[in-house]
């Protein structure tokens, strides 16, 4: 899923100061399950945004709605009935959902609630951690199912570098050396020939480096 | 011969390779570059010129080469995967040799982390191992990395590093042999400390016959005091410092640690230099570089040999 974290309330109240009636509008996929921005995140920054109004002598207005999908525009088409009673939108949603709103009401201010992370796996309660960078050329198959480009801090195609100490990264005993991790797979599989082939210099280019990316697909497309 | 670096030449003639280093200043004095090469002159075959070392930004290490090239020495370009794609480090080899400088170091390099632009972006649009080859199909085919021609091909002596303490241990021949099969001439290790566990390592490269293929240059480091032997045992990520070396070092009083200091390093080049595969050493006295000499001379490393 793609991950989200909610912004700071100053960061976020700093945004809509100059509105008094705003459109708060969450999202019902990824940023549900990560608890950032779904339905409930949305109600309780809806209150907390109205106290600190009310504490400055203000009144904000919040209309409160969560979409299906924020980053598909036909969910996105259901803010028309409330899009000219508010002055601001300030989307819950992913840098996807947000950009949508954006696209589709051109003359209405939106902006971001949270900070769009990565694309993620949840760890265990509460805990969410990288694992995929969308390089568009996907090399899991290599690596016995472990993103180097994701989980490796220098991104190493050929490591472990000289800092891995004891499964961990040398920036910080908290996150694991992927290629300690790579290693250990490779083991389980009885493919440790595998790590001995050399990956060759990655071609970015179906990665975010080629520019913006689009997926056309000719027998969907209209 | 595949180049003309004096490395090569040393390795070629059978005799132990000494290399140092030159950590560039943080600001724009060349003087500064030719102080601290002037004290090795004579005593190695090669100057290593750091690469914005533990990534916190320094003069170029191209810049630096030049400068001791001009003085008639032998630099060792480092470059680091951290700070420039491929364009801009192919740029820089075909540069450095346009400039005279003939030998080489591929790094991935300490990451941004720990430097003093932790806000800064990470490149790593190769990796060593990827740079190892990039800067061998430049000199062995003339071609770029993405496969043009190259018009007067850059004729590098190729090294990298090794860290035969970093885990997992049992992995770290194997990289070795990545390096090695991406065509590295030479390696500098890591700092030695633990001679038994250097030793280990240094036997399953023989077992594989990688000694045979790429030169392997031990890091020696001497320490200054015992604060310093502490802070590489507890700081500084893939170092290995066995107690009895902080023990040594803290059994002598203060004024006489230095002096430990050295009579430790020439006790591990001179147990080294038995080693099977070892092909030389490289020196790397941090901020202490005027003791680079006395340690050559020593540890029975004098006189260079001269082409």
């Amino acid at each position: 899923m793609i991950t989200a974290e909610r912004k700071p309330m100053e960061e976020i109240l700093e945004c809509i100061n100059p509105y008094n009636r705003i459109l708060l509008v969450g999202c019902n996929e990824c940023v549900t399950v990560c608890a950032a921005g779904g339905r409930k995140e949305v109600g309780l920054l809806s209150t907390a945004l109205q106290m600190a109004f009310m504490k400055e002598g203000r009144t904000l207005e919040v209309k409160e709605i969560t979409l299906e999908r924020q980053c598909d525009p036909e969910y996105v088409e259901e803010l028309i009935t409330y899009i000219d009673q508010v002055e601001a939108v300030l989307s819950m949603a992913c840098g996807c959902g947000v950009q949508e709103i954006a696209r589709r009401y051109a003359t209405k201010p939106v902006f971001p609630a949270v900070n769009t992370k990565f694309m993620g796996a949840s760890e265990r309660q509460g805990v969410w951690s990288e694992r995929c960078r969308g390089c568009g050329d996907c090399l899991l198959g290599l690596t016995g199912g472990i993103c180097p480009i994701a989980r490796c801090s220098k991104r190493l195609m050929n490591g472990p570098c000289g800092g891995s100490t004891k499964g961990k990264c040398e920036i910080s005993p908290d996150v694991d050396c992927a290629w300690n991790l790579i290693w250990e797979r490779l083991k389980a599989l009885g493919l440790e020939k595998k790590y001995e082939e050399i990956m060759v210099a990655k071609d970015w280019r179906p990665s975010w480096h080629g520019g913006p990316r689009r997926i056309i697909r000719e027998d969907m497309a209209e | 011969m595949k180049t003309d670096s004096v490395v090569e030449k040393v390795l070629k003639s059978g005799q132990l390779v000494v290399t140092s280093e030159c950590g560039p200043p943080r600001g724009a004095n060349p003087d500064k570059v030719r102080e601290k090469a002037e004290m090795l002159r004579g005593y190695v075959d090669g100057v290593n010129v750091t690469d914005n070392q533990t990534a916190m930004v320094r003069m170029s290490s191209l810049s630096a080469c030049i400068i001791i090239k001009q003085m008639g020495m032998d630099p060792i370009l480092q470059m680091v995967c951290r700070d420039r794609n491929r364009l801009a480090m192919q740029s820089e080899v075909l540069g450095a040799y346009a400039h005279g400088i003939n030998t080489m170091l591929c790094l991935s390099g300490d990451h941004i982390h720990f430097g003093d632009h932790p806000m800064a972006t990470n490149v790593y649009d190769l990796d060593s191992v990827q740079a190892i080859q990039m800067v061998k199909k430049m000199r062995d085919e003339g071609k770029f990395q993405g496969g043009a021609d190259i018009d007067t091909p850059p004729k590098m002596f190729i090294g990298a590093a090794a860290n035969p303490f970093a885990d997992p241990f049992e992995l770290r021949v194997a990289r070795l042999a990545k390096k090695v099969k991406a065509g590295v001439d030479f390696i500098q290790t890591q700092c030695i400390y633990n001679m038994e566990k250097f030793e280990t390592w240094m036997k399953g490269v023989c077992e594989r016959g990688l000694h045979k293929q790429v030169a392997i240059l031990p890091g020696i480091t001497p320490m200054k005091t015992v604060g310093m032997a502490k802070y590489m045992k507890n700081r500084v990520p893939g170092m290995d410092v066995p107690d009895e070396i902080v023990k040594r070092m803290g059994g002598v009083p203060k004024e006489q640690q230095a002096e430990e200091g050295m009579k430790i390093a020439v006790e591990q080049i001179q147990r080294l230099r038995e080693v099977e595969g070892v092909a030389g050493f490289h020196i790397m006295a941090i901020e202490w570089e005027q003791k680079v000499p006395e340690l050559v001379e020593r540890a029975g490393l004098l006189p260079r040999p001269k082409f």
